[in-house]
This record gives structure tokens, sequence and C-alpha cells, in this order.
């Protein structure tokens, strides 16, 4: 068989190593407080020579804007990520490896959790505090988990019938240590996959909430905002609405990419579809 | 032992109940009163809030606001706003029917995109076609809705004059007789459910894709090839009737993409659906309102489901073999 590198790997890889490398740059790229306001005088300004994407209704950068805006995005992205995943793991091996009891409700929880349609949950629960960043990654997380945990469930209920899990078990380990040392190393193939497919999904929840004012307030930029500037000068400013969500999109395809991509190489079974 | 129809329609309505009532607590109980937190109570001094307070029961054991509240969901009167100070119920009363015609327009929208970009794959396995509209695909499925709205209203309304910027009729609407009127809406309609639609199509077609693929490796394709039936004929009469089934059957589990993509586009455009009221709502802090859409979202969500289930069941026989030992 002829090895051939996965196209959608490549892409999305190159995609999101990008956008890593600027928002870890930005601070050299881009000195200086990205909230602070441009020279007296410079409002909004087309891209030229200057200015390449142009400076926003303040007379700042877009670019430069842009760049730090990287930062928030993928900082929500991963984060939450991050957080749904030991949240969703937790549940999936208690419901599969805990006391028999536990299953039904761990479930019937799940289920009540993907009753809601994710943004309402994720609006109903940042209304509750004053808009943040951590806020926005907590609530990211808290919403994010329920398809994990159904994921490493069904995985974990399948290893406990073969021979390795049985046989730990039967020596009298306890619960948490046959999950967390005989079967959690075997769901790190899914689970990596399943990560990369969802932090896409937690980034354009991030800029939407940036987009109703919600999210990260200044002097933290994010994307979102910076769309929701543009609004009011849709014709005059087009770069104001273009570039952030061009930037987003680009962002988001990068990481749906590498997920599927990396589903190919790791997990070639393909069980987990899509985002959710 | 009731049937399993039965117990699956009570579960359901028990759930609603519960996710409900989840809903109430975590707002109640999450730290500061909803009449701190309502914007539109914030010139208020303290003796004056406090009459409001009584005025709105907010003084009450918890438990007891929680009975009346739920009561009141149950009859249809979840509160009284705190930020437009009317019922609750006129508020969503009147977002329900707008964010209806858009989500069910948008669904035609999806499904009939869905059909054709897997019918176009599945025709131009290997050629530039497939790879050009499954490329189409992965970017509609990476672009955020509501700025795929605002890229419409540039291109479409302002840019083009196509379109109307935003809202649902023209300032004039009431004035017309009924055949313009119908036109009027329609052309409001356009941008808004054509964004929700492009939106959340792809998984469809991508499902859809892989669906006609098995399908025409099915024997029974294979008997129909024989026969000399040309292959467009196979893909459209045979493949695609078998394929597209589950797609309609589980169309109700499609509810929660389309509600949460419908906020975005409610907001962006201006409709004047559950959507827009829900960011309002959560601009103004006014948790009646909030707390009165999340659960009809989430009662929707259920009943999709719950429907999909149940046409599923009779669609499929095997599923109702399969189901009958699962609680």
């Amino acid at each position: 068989m002829r090895r051939t590198v996965d196209p959608n790997l490549v892409v999305g890889g190159l995609l999101c190593l990008g956008f890593l490398v600027l928002a870890a740059l930005a601070p050299l790229l881009c000195p200086g407080d990205p909230a602070a306001l441009g020279p007296a005088g410079l409002g909004l300004a087309a891209p030229g020579l200057d200015h390449v994407l142009g400076t926003d209704l303040l007379g700042r950068d877009v670019l430069c804007r842009l760049v730090h805006g990287a930062r928030v995005s993928l900082l929500v992205g991963w984060v939450s990520v991050a957080l749904a995943l030991v949240l969703g793991t937790a549940v999936g091996l208690a419901a599969a490896l805990g006391p028999g009891w536990l299953d039904p409700v761990l479930m019937r929880v799940t289920d009540g959790f993907l009753a809601f349609p994710r943004i309402l949950l994720v609006l109903l629960l940042v209304s509750l505090a004053r808009p943040s960043l951590v806020l926005v990654i907590a609530v990211l997380g808290l919403t994010g988990w329920m398809g994990l945990a159904r994921l490493v469930r069904a995985e974990a209920l399948s290893l406990r019938e073969r021979a390795f899990v049985a046989a730990a078990r039967g020596f009298g380990l306890p619960a948490w240590r046959v999950a967390l040392v005989h079967v959690l190393p075997h769901l790190a193939p899914t689970l990596i996959v399943a990560a990369s497919l969802r932090i896409g999904g937690a980034m354009l929840a991030e800029a939407f909430l940036g987009y109703l004012g919600l999210g990260a307030q200044d002097p933290q930029v994010s994307w979102g905002a910076m769309i929701q500037q543009g609004r009011g000068v849709l014709i005059e400013g087009w770069w104001l609405t273009a570039f952030p969500g061009l930037a987003l999109t680009l962002a988001v395809l990068g990481y749906n990419l590498l997920g599927d991509g990396l589903r190919a190489v790791l997990d070639p079974r393909g069980r987990e579809g899509g985002r959710g | 032992m009731p049937s399993w129809y039965v117990r699956r329609v009570l579960s359901s309505l028990l759930l609603v109940v519960v996710l409900a009532s989840a809903v109430f607590f975590v707002v109640r109980l999450a730290p500061g009163d909803p009449l701190d937190r309502a914007t539109a109570f914030d010139s208020l001094g303290d003796h004056e809030r406090a009459l409001m307070r009584e005025r709105l029961g907010l003084d009450r054991p918890l438990a007891a606001q929680y009975a009346s509240w739920l009561g009141g969901l149950v009859k249809g009167d979840p509160g009284w706003s705190l930020a437009q100070q009317r019922p609750v119920a006129d508020i969503v009363g009147g977002a329900v029917g707008p964010t209806l015609l858009l989500t069910v327009t948008a669904y035609a929208l999806h499904l009939l995109l869905a059909v054709g970009a897997a019918l176009a794959m599945a025709a131009r396995r290997g050629r530039p076609l497939e790879h050009a509209v499954r490329a189409a695909g992965l970017v509609a499925y990476a672009l955020p809705t509501f700025w795929l709205g605002l890229l419409l209203i540039l291109l479409g309304s302002r840019q083009l004059g196509w379109f109307p910027v935003g809202g649902m009729r023209a300032a004039d609407a009431a004035f017309l007789p009924a055949g313009a009127r119908m036109l009027d809406l329609l052309h409001h309609l356009a941008l808004p459910a054509a964004t929700l639609a492009l939106g959340t199509f792809m998984g469809t077609a991508r499902y859809l894709q892989a669906a006609l693929d098995e399908a025409m490796g099915q024997d029974y394709i294979l008997a129909a090839r024989a026969r000399g039936i040309p292959e467009r004929t196979l893909l459209v009469r045979h493949a695609l009737r078998n394929a597209l089934l589950p797609v309609i059957t589980l169309g109700g589990l499609h509810l929660p993409a389309l509600i949460g993509g419908a906020v975005a586009v409610e907001t962006v455009f201006g409709w004047p659906g559950m959507g827009r009221v829900t960011v309002e709502a959560l601009w103004a802090r006014d948790y009646p309102v909030i707390m009165a859409t999340t659960v009809l979202a989430a009662a929707a969500v259920t009943a999709g489901s719950l429907a999909a289930d149940l046409l599923y069941r009779r669609a499929d026989p095997r599923v109702r073999m399969a189901g009958t030992e699962r609680a």
C-alpha cells in the first residue's frame, strides 16, 4: 500500500500552526496595548501601505487587533475544550466503570444537558455573572462535555469486556484505578480526535458571545467584538467586518481539517462524527 | 405494562419539567437577586426596590416562588417581564410564529442544498466537481453564522440592493394587499433563511453522500443496473429514496442546530423571533423572559427527538424489534 500524507492533516496542521505562531508572537509583532487609541485625527482608514488591513473607528490597526484577537480565540478554544474533555472523560468513565446505579443517573444528566440548544444554555449561564474571558471559558467547558462523555462511556464499556481490564478488576483493583491506569490510555486516540474537532465550535461560540458584547472585555480583543464594531459601517468600513470573520473562518477550518486528518491516522474506524 | 410509546411520551414530559426546574434554580441560586441584576431597575432606590420585590413576589420563600412559576408555566403564563413590564407570554407568544417561519423555511432549503450537494458528489465521484463541492462544504461548516449573515447583508442588501437590510416586514406592509404582503414577507425572509440553511446543511450532505455510496453498492442497485437502467435514474430514483428516509424521519434531531443558528440569524437580521427576544432579554438581564425562551427551546428539542424516535420506529421495523428490551 502506498503511504500518502492526508491533505486534510497538512492543510489543517499548517493553518493551526500558523495561528498559534501569530498568537504566540503577538506582543513582538504588535508591541503595546492593542486597545490603545490610534494617533489623534486618525479614524476609520481603508487598507493601505501604513495599515495593511486598515484601521478601526478609533484609529487602531486592524491587523494588530487581529493578531491579539487570535490569542483570545485560541485560548478559549483550547482551554474550554480541555475543561470539557476532563468533565466528559470523568463522567464517561464513572458511568461505564463505576457502581451500577451511577450509569443511568449520569446518562440522564447528559441527556438533560443535550436537550438545550447549546447556545441558549451558554447565553443563560453567561448572563448570570459579569462578562469576562474566564466566564466564557468556564461556560463553554460546562456546556461542551456531553458528546465526549457518551463517547468515553461507549469506548470504556467495550474495553471493560476485554481480558486485560477484566483481569485488573479481578485482582480487586479499585474502580478508579482500573479506569485511570488501564482504560484511559486506550482512549487517547479517540479523545485527541474528538477534542480537536470541538475546538472550532468553541471558537465560533466565543466569537458570537464577543459579537453580543458578552465575551472578553476591553482591553482584551475578541474577533466577534471586532465584527460587532463593523456592523454600523458595513459598506464604508467593510474591512472591519471582513477580516476578523475571515480569520475566524480560517482558524475554525484549520481545526476541523486537523481533526478529520487526525481521525484518518489515529481512529480509522471513525465513529466520532463532526462537532456536537 | 404501558406500551413503549406511552412510556416514551411520559418520560419526555417529565424531562421537560425537570429541565424547567433546573433553569429556575440555576437562575435563582446564582449570586445576586434577579431584580438587582436587571438593568431596568438601575435607577431605583432601596425602598422602591423593596416595594417592587414585594409586588413581583420575590420576597416569598423560594419554594413558593418555584411552585407558582412552574404552575404558571404549565398554564401558559411564565411570569412578568422586568424590562418591558408586560406578560412574558405576550412577548414570547409573538415571537414563536416568526421563528417557526424562519426555521421551517431554512430546513426546507437545508434539505434541498444537502440533496443537491450529495447527488453532485455521488454522481461525479473522484472528479473535480466532487472535490469542489466537498471543499465548499468544509468552508460552509467553518463559517460563523452571524458573520455569514453580515456578509449577505453587505452584498445582497447594501451593495446590490436586492434584499431589505433586516426586519420581517416593510414599514408600509400593513397597507398592502394580501398578495403583495406575502411577497414582502418572502422578500424579507430570503436572506435569513438562506443564512441559516447554509450554516447547517453540510452535516446532512455528508451523511446523505455516505448513505448514497452505501446504497449504490447494494444488490438491488446491481440488479437494476443489470436491467439497463441508466446510472442517473439509479441514483435519483432508487438510491436517493432509501438514503433520504432516515434523513426525513430523523429531521427532528436538527432542531438544536436550527434553533441555535436562529439565535445568531435573528440577531443579525433583526428578525422578530425567539432568538432576538432572548438576546434582547439577555442585555437587559430580564430573567423571566430568558427562562421562558430557554425552557421553550428545551421543550422543542425534546419534542423533536421524541418525534424522530417515533417516526424512525414506524419507518424501520428492525428498530422496533431491537428497541423493545431497551428501557
